[in-house]
C-alpha cells in the first residue's frame, strides 16, 4: 500500500485534482464572459483572473508531466487514445491564453480576442471532460500501447461528462466572481450561480447512474459491500456541499458558495477515484503496472516534497496579494 | 496537402514546427527576464527613472512574449505523448523526472511570481516587487537549465542502463543531468537568449534613436544593449568553439555534417567556408575551402587528422544540406554580430554612439537575427542528432506512437493555421509596441485621469490601441 507508485498515485490525483479546480473557475470565467455588460464587466471578470491564470494552468503540466516522470506507461497510452480531445483542448488554451494580453493591444481586433477567450476556455473544458469520459468508460491496451480506434474517446457517456465539466466549471467561475465583485455583475452571477448549480448536480446524477454500467468492475465496486458504503456517504457529502452552495447564495453570502462549488468538485473527484483503484487506466493498467522504475519515483519524489510545499506558500502568497473586490481601474495594460 | 507522408514523417514536421515556433519565445523570455530584474534594481538603487521608464516599457513586451511561450510550451509537453508514445514509455523514467523538475522548480516559479510583477508593484511594495521581479528571471533560467539537460541526455546519453522491457533505467543521476554535452549547450543557449534580446533592445534602441537622437530610454537602452553585444558576442563565439570540440568526441556523425566532410582527412581538413552539398555524389560541390583550418578549429592542432561520412554506415547519416547550411547561417550571423558590437564600442570610445545613424540603422537590421542564428543552431543540433532521438541507441523511427497519418497530418494543419494567426498577431502586437518610445507609455490604468463616466477606465487609457483603427 505504501509503496512509491501509491504515493505518487496520489500525488499526480493531488495535482490533477487542484488544477481542476483552480483553472477550472479561471476556465468558468472565461465561459461566462459573453454575459458581461459591457467593457468595465469584461475588465473586471478578465482582471479577476488575470494575475493568478497562469499559475493556476501551470498545475495541468505538472499532472502531465508527473504523469510522464511516474507513470510513463500511462502516459503512453492514454495520449495517442485521447489524441483528438488533447489536440482541440490545446489549440483552445493557445487562443483563451494569448487572450489576456492581445484584447488589450487592439480596439479594432477586441472582439476576435473575446471570442478566443470565450471559445477557447470552453472548448478547454468540453475537451477536459470529453476526455475525463473516455477514461472512465476504458481504454483498450495492448503489447504497452493503445490498441483502441481514432473515435472510440466520442460516445453518448464522454459527451455527457463534457457537458458536466462545461456547466461545472461555470459554476466554480461564476461563485468566484461572486467572491470577487460586487453591484450589478455579483448580483447577475448570483442568480445565473443558482441555475448553473441545478445544472452541475443534475449532469453529477446522470453521471453517476451511468458509471456503474461503463465496466462491471465499477458496477460491483459502488453496488456490493463495502464500497456501497460510499455509494452512501458521497451522495450525502454532495447535498450537503448542495444545501451550502444554495443557502450562501441565497443569502448573499460572498465565500461560501465558492467553498461549497470547490466541495462539490472534490467529492467528485474523490467518487471518480473510487471507481479506478487500483487502476491507473481502466480497465486493465494498475498503478503499480504503470509506474516507472523505484529509482525514478524516489529522484522526483525528493525534490517534491521539498518544493510542493514552496509552490503552495508562494501560491497562497500571490492569492493574499490580489486578495479582495476587483477594482475596475486597476490592471496594467 | 500531406499526401502520401507517412505517420512518422508528419509527426516529425509537426514536432519541428511546433519546437521551432516555441523556442522563439524562451529564447527572448529568458533574456528579457534578466534585463527587467537588472533594470528594476538599477531603479532602486539610482532612482533614475529612465530605468523605471525601461521596466514599464519592456515589462509590457516581455508580459505579451512570455504570454506566447507558456501556450506554445504546453503543446510540447503534451507532444511527447500524443505522437511519441514509444519514445515517452522507453525515456519516461530518465527523461520525465527532469521534465518535472523544471515543472516544480521553474514554470510554478515564474507563473507564481509573474502576476506580482505585472500588477503587483503598488500592493507588495518595491522590495517584494523587486524579489518577484528577480524570480522570474531566476525561473527562467532554472527551466533552460532542465530543459536542456533533457535535451543533452538525449544527445550524448549517459548514467542510465536498459532493462528487458527495452526501458531507459536511470542509474546515476548525477551522470544524467549532467551529462557530457549538458554545460556546453546550456552556457550557449543562455548566451544565445542574452544575444537575441540585447540585439531586439539594439534595435528597438537604435530605431527611436534615429527618430530622436536625444530621447533618454532609447539612449540607455541602445547603449546597455551595445555593451551587452561587445561582451557576450566574443564569449558566445568561444563557447561555441568549445561546444564543437564537444561534439566531435561523442557526435562525431553531427560534425561531420556541419562541416562538409564527406570523405576522411588523415593529413588535416579543411574549412569548407562555401559550397553546395552534393548527397547524391557524396560531395561538396563549388567547395570555397581553406587549408587544415577544420582541423585546427576542431581539434585546436595543425594537420590532425578528422574522419569523413564515409566511416559512418549510411543508415545512420544526418542529412548533410540541413544541417551544412543552419550551420554557417549561425556561425556567420555570430559573427556579424561580434561586428556589431565592435562597431559600437568603437563609437562610443569616440564619443559617437548616439551620433551615428549608420550604425543605429544597423542595429535595426540585427534586431531579428538572433532569433534567427538561435532557430539555425536549434536545426544543426537536432538535424543532426538524426536518424535518432537518443543518440545512438533508440532510432527516430522507432519512437513513434501507434497514431494514424491522417490525424497526425489533420493535427498538423491545425498548428499550422493557428499557429500563423496567433503567433503572427502577437508579433503584430509586439512590433507595435516597439515602435512607440519607451517615454510616453502610459505606465498603467492608475496613471490615466479619470475624467467622465462615459468613458470606461480601460478604453480611455488603453494606450496602445490605435484610435480609430
Amino acid at each position: 500500500m505504501f509503496e512509491l507508485s501509491f504515493i505518487w498515485a496520489g500525488i499526480i490525483a493531488f495535482a490533477v485534482l487542484t488544477y481542476v479546480i483552480l483553472d477550472g473557475f479561471d476556465l468558468g470565467v472565461g465561459i461566462l464572459f459573453p454575459l458581461a455588460d459591457g467593457e468595465r464587466e469584461k475588465a473586471m471578470m478578465m482582471n479577476s483572473v488575470a494575475p493568478i491564470w497562469d499559475g493556476n494552468e501551470t498545475w495541468l503540466v505538472m499532472g502531465g508531466g508527473g504523469l510522464f516522470a511516474v507513470f510513463p506507461l500511462a502516459y503512453s497510452v492514454v495520449m495517442p487514445a485521447l489524441y483528438m480531445p488533447i489536440i482541440l483542448m490545446l489549440l483552445a488554451l493557445i487562443f483563451r491564453g494569448v487572450a489576456f494580453e492581445y484584447r488589450w493591444r487592439t480596439e479594432r481586433w477586441k472582439p476576435i480576442w473575446d471570442i478566443a477567450f470565450f471559445g477557447g476556455s470552453i472548448v478547454a473544458a468540453f475537451m477536459q471532460g470529453i476526455a475525463l469520459g473516455a477514461l472512465v468508460q476504458g481504454i483498450e491496451v495492448a503489447d504497452r500501447a493503445y490498441a483502441g480506434g481514432w473515435w472510440d474517446w466520442l460516445s453518448l457517456f464522454s459527451i455527457l461528462t463534457g457537458l458536466a465539466v462545461v456547466v461545472g466549471y461555470a459554476l466554480l467561475g461564476a461563485t468566484w466572481i461572486i467572491l470577487k465583485t460586487e453591484g450589478s455583475l455579483q448580483r447577475q452571477m448570483q442568480n445565473l450561480a443558482w441555475w448553473l448549480g441545478v445544472g452541475t448536480l443534475g449532469f453529477i446524477g446522470i453521471v453517476s447512474i451511468m458509471t456503474p454500467f461503463q465496466d462491471p468492475e465499477y458496477f460491483s465496486r459502488w453496488l456490493n459491500l463495502p464500497g456501497s458504503i460510499f455509494s452512501v456517504l458521497i451522495p450525502g457529502a454532495v447535498l450537503a456541499a448542495a444545501w451550502a452552495l444554495f443557502t450562501g447564495l441565497n443569502a448573499g453570502k460572498d465565500g461560501q458558495p465558492f467553498l461549497a462549488a470547490i466541495s462539490i468538485f472534490v467529492l467528485c473527484f474523490i467518487g471518480i477515484g473510487i471507481s479506478f483503484y487500483p487502476n491507473i487506466v481502466p480497465p486493465s493498467l494498475t498503478i503499480a503496472e504503470a509506474a516507472a522504475p523505484d529509482k525514478s519515483l524516489r529522484f522526483a519524489l525528493v525534490g517534491t516534497v521539498v518544493l510542493v510545499p514552496m509552490i503552495l506558500a508562494y501560491t497562497a502568497y500571490a492569492y493574499w496579494v490580489f486578495r479582495g473586490k476587483i477594482d475596475p481601474a486597476e490592471g496594467y495594460h | 496537402m500531406f499526401d502520401g507522408m507517412t505517420a512518422e514523417t508528419l509527426a516529425r514536421m509537426q514536432f519541428a514546427f511546433t519546437v521551432s515556433f516555441h523556442i522563439i519565445f524562451p529564447a527572448f523570455s529568458i533574456g528579457v527576464a534578466s534585463f527587467l530584474a537588472v533594470l528594476n534594481g538599477l531603479w532602486l538603487q539610482t532612482r533614475d527613472d529612465t530605468y523605471l521608464t525601461l521596466f514599464n516599457y519592456w515589462k509590457k513586451i516581455f508580459a505579451v512574449a512570455f504570454g506566447m511561450g507558456v501556450v506554445s510550451g504546453i503543446v510540447m509537453s503534451y507532444q511527447f505523448g500524443t505522437n511519441w508514445s514509444v519514445f515517452s514509455d522507453k525515456t519516461g523514467p530518465v527523461l520525465g523526472p527532469l521534465m518535472a523538475y523544471e515543472v516544480l522548480s521553474a514554470f510554478f516559479l515564474e507563473a507564481g511570481f509573474l502576476g506580482i510583477m505585472l500588477f503587483g508593484r503598488e500592493r507588495v511594495g518595491d522590495k517584494l516587487h523587486m524579489f518577484a521581479t528577480a524570480m522570474v528571471a531566476f525561473g527562467t533560467l532554472m527551466s533552460a537549465t532542465w530543459i536542456l539537460s533533457v535535451n543533452s541526455w538525449m544527445q550524448t546519453p549517459a548514467g542510465y542502463s536498459i532493462n528487458d522491457l527495452g526501458q531507459f533505467v536511470p542509474e546515476d543521476w548525477w551522470q544524467i543531468v549532467f551529462n557530457p554535452s549538458f554545460p556546453y549547450r546550456l552556457v550557449h543557449m543562455v548566451l544565445a537568449a542574452y544575444l537575441t534580446t540585447a540585439l531586439v533592445v539594439g534595435g528597438v534602441g537604435g530605431l527611436h534613436l534615429l527618430r530622436n537622437r536625444t530621447d533618454a530610454p532609447a539612449r540607455r537602452m541602445f547603449s546597455m544593449a551595445m555593451w551587452m553585444l561587445i561582451v557576450v558576442a566574443p564569449l558566445q563565439i568561444l563557447a561555441g568553439d568549445l561546444h564543437g570540440i564537444n561534439t566531435l568526441e561523442h557526435q562525431p556523425a553531427k560534425v561531420m555534417a556541419m562541416e562538409g566532410h564527406y570523405e576522411s582527412h588523415p593529413d588535416g581538413a579543411p574549412l569548407i567556408l562555401f559550397g553546395i552539398p552534393n548527397p547524391g555524389e557524396k560531395r561538396i560541390d563549388y567547395a570555397l575551402q581553406i587549408p587544415q583550418v577544420s582541423s585546427l578549429i576542431l581539434k585546436h592542432e595543425w594537420g590532425a587528422s578528422l574522419d569523413g561520412l564515409d566511416t559512418i554506415p549510411d543508415e545512420n547519416e544526418p542529412p548533410v544540406s540541413i544541417v551544412f547550411w543552419s550551420f554557417r547561417v549561425m556561425v556567420g550571423l555570430g559573427f556579424a554580430m561580434l561586428g556589431l558590437g565592435a562597431w559600437a564600442a568603437w563609437r562610443r570610445y569616440r564619443g559617437r554612439l548616439y551620433d551615428t545613424p549608420m550604425l543605429h540603422r544597423a542595429a535595426m537590421v540585427m534586431g531579428p537575427t538572433g532569433f534567427v542564428a538561435v532557430l539555425a543552431g536549434w536545426i544543426t543540433t537536432e538535424v543532426g542528432r538524426q536518424p535518432f532521438t537518443v543518440y545512438g541507441l533508440l532510432r527516430t523511427g522507432d519512437s513513434l506512437a501507434p497514431v494514424a497519418a491522417p490525424a497526425v497530418a489533420a493535427s498538423l494543419l491545425a498548428f499550422i493555421l493557428v499557429y500563423f494567426f496567433v503567433f503572427g498577431a502577437g508579433t503584430f502586437y509586439l512590433l507595435r509596441m516597439m515602435n512607440k518610445p519607451a517615454g510616453t507609455v502610459h505606465l498603467g490604468l492608475k496613471d490615466g485621469p479619470i475624467r467622465t463616466a462615459g468613458i470606461t477606465p480601460i478604453m480611455q487609457t488603453d494606450s496602445d490601441a490605435v484610435p480609430g483603427e
